[in-house]
């Protein structure tokens, strides 16, 4: 099913008078047709601002974690249960093979449709989704497994539940956790990278983001809502909070910008795989090449450097 | 229009009267509503003596509680904040910044410093609501990072009182990364084997509880804290039922296993020693 954005209304026009002419049409019209729907997306698309962004990563047809194993690995293997608690559906983890390396992947999964973005809790974990990721980074850890997170999550889920059983402690110790594993670690941001929601499975020795996904200390709406006291000013919000992958490289926050298809990763998910593959190997050969000691404090530092502040000597 | 005219000019007090004027003689309990005297709140370390309510303390004071004759030096003043999004809102975060250093902010939210307590050289770090809501932005970061680092070249004990609204929205996904590089900075000092005791005061969320204020070795809590990581506001928006009396209060959270104690604000030096003497003598 098509899904079209606001700013893509546009586009929705040509899509019909398409449609009728794949109907009814010449073989000319149809090409014309598509080549000027190619045109005008990719006119689009050149110049989407922050807002428009943060819709692409939450698109309702875009690739979501699991779409992602089917397409980058095989024989993945999925284990379950944090040992603690229970089972937390929004954070899928386990092994499959990268071609031919053996990796650990965990996944922020959200759901396609109503029933299943209810099993999924749409996205956002809760402590025993957090516990279970890291238990599953530690098996990794222990037969030497570099680890790979796909993060798309709105954020950790706010609930009754959710805080009883230490959704910040779960957090928490991930942060510290993750800054100590003894291999290596790739996080990806897929889609909507939700503040400590997203960070609780992100401390990596490396951080690529999707083009047009998007990584943020607060959702624009909340930030809207509370800066601005009008959660209908997202837009601005959204402005203000850059927190898109062109300007977190600048900042350092991550390390590479994957390039999405045009039209997003929707658009060709076949092709968004194999780029997004493509990366991944790099980087993993990369980081493979170094030590245990190397990889750590590789990690910790790229960390200990992010931040912005003057140093007035007194 | 009134029905009276006033002919001369209005009843006007000079302002250096006001000023001369106690601010706030009383003060009225946010929990019991009793109003009470000032200075028996002070002289009882900002707690009502009739229900136990504790008031919010200043950095000042809780680093005078807690340092033996109330004598301590300040660590890593240098570092202040910048505007590295040029963030704007309904204001200027810029415009913000400047007007708390104005106001005399100098320690942005959070104070670090170092000094006796007992016979153990410690390091104290204590946030400050008043900047910001106490928020994490690069500057609370770097500064609590130093600090752990300090801790573990010095084998220092450290303890932080937190207090914060979370991580601070204006300076975007830097703030976000400071919990990761606090929280790894923890890493190392529990490899140094040195204690790190997290004292939880009203009110802790978010990112702040999310990364060091949950990853002490022992955790404290001042009675009646409000601690969590989502807000109740949030929560009550996405569960649209009522939160349960108590959610969230320091004795939920004693209750369900987050923290070690409870402790009143008058015994809390006296339990940070024991804990040291017991740890770390």
């Amino acid at each position: 099913m098509a899904y079209f954005l606001p700013f893509e209304k546009e586009l929705v026009e040509i899509q019909k008078k398409l449609e009728t002419a794949k109907t009814f049409g010449k073989k000319q019209d149809i090409e014309k047709l598509e080549k000027e729907l190619a045109n005008l997306r990719e006119k689009i698309y050149k110049n989407l601002n922050e807002w428009q962004i943060a819709q692409v990563a939450r698109h309702p047809n875009r690739p979501y974690f699991l779409d992602y194993v089917n397409l980058i690995f095989k024989d993945f293997v999925e284990l379950h249960g944090d040992r603690y608690f229970g089972d937390d559906k929004a954070i899928v983890g386990g092994f499959a093979f990268l071609d031919d390396i053996p990796v650990c992947v965990i996944g922020q999964q959200k759901g396609r449709d109503t029933k299943e973005k209810i099993f999924r809790n749409f996205g956002m974990p809760k402590p025993e989704g957090y516990r279970k990721a890291l238990r599953i980074m530690k098996l990794a850890e222990k037969f030497k497994k570099p680890i790979l997170t796909f993060v798309d999550t709105p954020g950790a889920y706010p609930g009754i539940d959710a805080e009883e059983r230490g959704q910040a402690e779960a957090i928490a110790r991930n942060l510290k956790e993750m800054s100590k594993l003894r291999v290596p670690v790739i996080s990806i941001i897929i889609g909507e990278g939700g503040s400590g929601g997203a960070l609780g499975i992100a401390v990596a020795n490396r951080v690529l983001m999707l083009e047009y996904s998007i990584y943020s200390v607060i959702s624009p709406e909340g930030c809207a809502s509370i800066l601005w006291k009008d959660s209908s000013k997202a837009n601005e919000a959204a402005r203000s909070l850059k927190f898109t992958a062109k300007h977190l490289k600048q900042f350092g926050v991550i390390d590479d910008v994957i390039p999405e298809p045009i039209g997003g990763a929707h658009a060709d998910p076949g092709l968004m795989a194999a780029t997004l593959k493509k990366a991944i190997l790099e980087h993993i050969k990369e980081l493979l090449n170094l030590s245990v000691t190397e990889i750590v404090n590789d990690r910790y530092l790229r960390f200990r450097n992010i931040g912005e502040f003057l140093e007035v000597k007194s | 229009m009134s029905w009276f005219k006033r002919k001369d000019k209005k009843i006007q007090t000079p302002s250096e009267e006001k000023a001369k004027i106690p601010e706030g003689l009383w003060l009225k309990c946010n929990q019991c509503k009793e109003i009470i005297y000032r200075k028996e709140v002070e002289a009882n370390m900002m707690v009502c003596p009739k229900c136990n309510y504790h008031f919010p303390i200043s950095p000042e004071e809780r680093l005078k509680l807690v340092f033996e004759k109330g004598r301590y030096n300040f660590l890593f003043r240098e570092i202040k904040p910048e505007d590295p999004l040029n963030f704007v809102a309904a204001k200027k975060y810029k415009d913000q910044l400047l007007k708390l250093e104005k106001a005399g902010k100098i320690d942005e939210a959070i104070v670090i410093a170092e000094g006796k307590l007992d016979k153990f050289n410690v390091v104290v770090g204590v946030m400050d609501f008043s900047f910001l809501g106490g928020s994490m932005g690069s500057v609370v970061g770097e500064k609590l990072t130093r600090a752990i680092e300090y801790c573990v070249s010095k084998k220092r004990p450290l303890i932080v009182f937190s207090c914060s609204g979370g991580a601070r929205m204006m300076e975007g996904a830097l703030s976000l990364m400071q919990m990761a590089k606090v929280s790894a900075a923890l890493g190392l000092l529990e490899k140094a084997g040195v204690p790190y005791i997290s004292v939880l005061t009203h009110p802790t969320t978010g990112g702040v509880t999310a990364s060091f204020a949950m990853l002490g070795d022992i955790h404290i809590a001042e009675p009646g804290a409000l601690i969590g990581f989502a807000g109740p506001r949030v929560i009550q928006q996405t569960i649209k039922a009522e939160l349960p009396e108590g959610f969230q209060r320091s004795e939920f959270l004693l209750e369900h296993g987050m923290v070690d104690m409870v402790i009143d604000r008058k015994d809390l030096t006296q339990t940070l020693i024991k804990l040291l003497r017991l740890l770390y003598a």
